[in-house]
């Protein structure tokens, strides 16, 4: 497992308590309530350090290499997940999966952005950066959800859509702007969870929804904080600054009314539980389907077109 | 280094000069310009009476919002409307300048509010709402204040139950309003949304540059788009998709041209036929 910088001195005193426990138990000396006080200052610890983690800390738990992903959720949170390939159009788009499953007693299209924890992985997923086609995939299976109303679950985990040649030839701006008009449309609950990087247009092609949760560690922007950096300061280096700057975390968010809530992670992050993340990220969809689903689409439409004319500050 | 080499790095050489500055140089004089593109010294005056376009090359010179209402609606029939929105500083964002001091700095440099103008006028008398961007305001950014005129000029057309024309030119999202900025690209889809319910024209000019979030939004949207010559339209930039690939692109990428090859857009218009242009699609669209 990947250790990041300010795990070190938890892993540390951990590592210190199992020498401990190692020792008593070979040389037969009771040390059960020093073993006991020392795990409980190390619980303390730990619980300080991620409670006052700086942005660019908690970037790297949203990009941690065993953080969750898109597959993981739905061996975790789903039952008789089937999924649907392709945009019908000449491409199945990897870094995009989705299909019909059911969650609980529900039955959803859910699709979500996929990334990989190794490099193979990673060339197969495209690093979870979709082309074109993954967006008009998702417009597919938005339109599938439509006409058998079944409410959207969408999770999203991108560093962005990709910037690339063919990505540009085939309409990448247009396949996001297309999402976006059409998901104003749709007679269905849609329920979008930033899970990792939220990353600008690539991130929001999937997230015009009904309700938006964001997981804590997670963030959300208009650009990566390492491309405002190399813009704004001319300097790539300086990432973190730009992240304080952007207000990408997930309690800004909620504090700039953007999102809906927040779904708390495990004390180290959703790696270190994957049970336990995935059984909160169930529990905040369903609550949402269950809140939404007697809406009449006239009024889900309205809501959800009001949500989103709010949305700016200006004066005036 | 071989002959063909050689003229690929003069091709590059020209774009990235042509890259950097695309506008005409009047450093030459108050009388005197230069065409970037040809390099030709030119009258400034025969420049303006040509639409800012090369009297020699026919390049088309980026022009800011004032000019192109100028250009295209008939006289005196422009009625601005929400020019009394102003810039916000939400998030109080700071980068080697503070975003207020650039809002102050663009507005005394512009004349104007923020980077778009809306309104609503006549082309060869038919009446249609629009919103006019303006490059040299900040990039012609979208943040919270364009993304609420873009939308309240669409509110107005339909309201009206007239069409509504976007004429864009714009770097993408403003950075310093971060996810508010990136949300703009949601509202004003929604109220595309809402045009297209309606059953009402909604008409895109794309001219130099049409980029990121705005691209990703209301600009490639319209029922009809329309690229203006010489202007270069995408998603990401030229550079971060070079550095990405890590091979170059062709010369001609990103340009209406190519925008049109691949089948993105409706048709390519030149400056001096832009007006005639929409005025007859105006038209066609009226119901009799």
């Amino acid at each position: 497992m990947t250790i990041l910088e300010f795990e070190k001195p938890i892993v540390e005193i951990q590592k210190k308590i199992q020498e401990l426990k190692e020792i008593s138990e070979s040389s037969g000396m009771d040390v059960t309530a020093e073993i006991e006080t020392f795990e409980r200052q190390a619980m303390e610890y730990k619980k300080e350090v991620y409670a006052s983690l700086t942005p660019a800390q908690r970037l790297q738990i949203a990009r941690h290499a065993d953080r969750p992903t898109f597959l993981d959720y739905i061996k975790l949170i789903t039952t008789d997940f089937i999924e649907m390939h392709g945009d019908r159009e000449g491409m199945d788009d990897r870094a995009i999966i989705g299909g019909i499953a059911k969650i609980e007693d529900k039955s959803v299209v859910i699709l979500g952005t996929q990334k990989g924890k190794n490099t193979k992985e990673n060339l197969v997923y495209n690093f979870g950066m979709p082309q074109p086609q993954g967006y008009r995939k998702a417009l597919r299976l938005f339109n599938h959800a439509n006409k058998f109303n079944m409410p959207i679950v969408t999770l999203i985990d991108t560093p962005g859509a990709y910037p690339g040649m063919k990505a540009e030839e085939t309409a990448q701006g247009t396949a996001i702007a297309v999402n976006l008009r059409e998901m104003a449309k749709l007679n269905v609950p849609v329920i979008a969870i930033i899970t990792g990087e939220g990353c600008s247009g690539g991130a929001l092609g999937l997230a015009v929804a009904d309700k938006v949760y964001m997981l804590e560690h997670s963030y959300y922007t208009v650009i990566s904080p390492e491309g405002c950096a190399s813009i704004l300061w001319r300097d790539a280096s300086l990432a973190g600054t730009a992240a304080e700057a952007l207000k990408i975390t997930s309690e800004d968010l909620l504090r700039l009314n953007v999102i809906d809530g927040i779904i708390k992670e495990p004390l180290g992050g959703a790696h270190c539980d994957y049970e336990k993340i995935s059984d909160d990220l169930k529990e905040t969809i369903m609550r949402a389907i269950y809140e939404l689903q007697d809406v009449s689409p006239k009024k889900l439409r309205e809501q959800r077109y009001n949500k989103y004319r709010r949305m700016g500050v200006f004066c005036q | 280094m071989t002959v063909k080499d050689w003229f690929e790095q003069r091709k590059e050489m020209q774009i990235a000069r042509r890259n950097k500055e695309t506008r005409i140089d009047d450093s030459v004089g108050n009388l005197w310009v230069k065409c970037y593109h040809c390099n030709a010294q030119l009258l400034k005056k025969d420049v303006e009476d040509n639409l800012e376009v090369c009297p020699k090359c026919g390049y088309h010179f980026r022009i800011n919002a004032r000019t192109r209402i100028s250009q295209l609606f008939d006289e005196g029939t422009f009625e601005e409307l929400f020019g009394n929105i102003t810039t916000a500083d939400p998030l109080e964002f700071s980068d080697t300048e503070s975003y207020k001091k650039r809002i102050a700095t663009a507005r005394a440099k512009t004349n104007m509010n923020e980077a778009v103008i809306s309104g609503i006028g006549k082309i060869d008398g038919e009446i249609t709402a629009a919103a006019v961007m303006d490059f040299e305001f900040m990039g012609g950014s979208m943040g919270s204040v364009v993304g609420e005129k873009v939308t309240l000029t669409m509110e107005e057309a339909l309201k009206r139950k007239i069409p509504m024309i976007a004429i864009t030119a714009s770097g993408g999202a403003r950075m310093q309003e971060s996810i508010l900025s990136l949300m703009q690209m949601a509202k004003t889809s929604c109220a595309v949304a809402k045009l297209n319910e309606a059953g009402l024209l909604y008409i895109t000019v794309l001219t130099e540059p049409t980029f990121g979030g705005v691209t990703a939004s209301f600009a490639m949207l319209g029922d009809i788009i329309i690229a203006e010559k010489d202007a270069r339209i995408g998603f990401a930039g030229r550079r971060v998709i070079e550095q990405t690939i890590r091979q170059s692109l062709p010369a001609d990428f990103q340009t209406s041209g190519y925008l049109m090859k691949y089948g993105q857009i409706d048709m390519i218009s030149d400056r001096a036929g832009l007006k005639p242009l929409l005025a007859r699609i105006l038209r066609l669209h009226k119901k009799s």
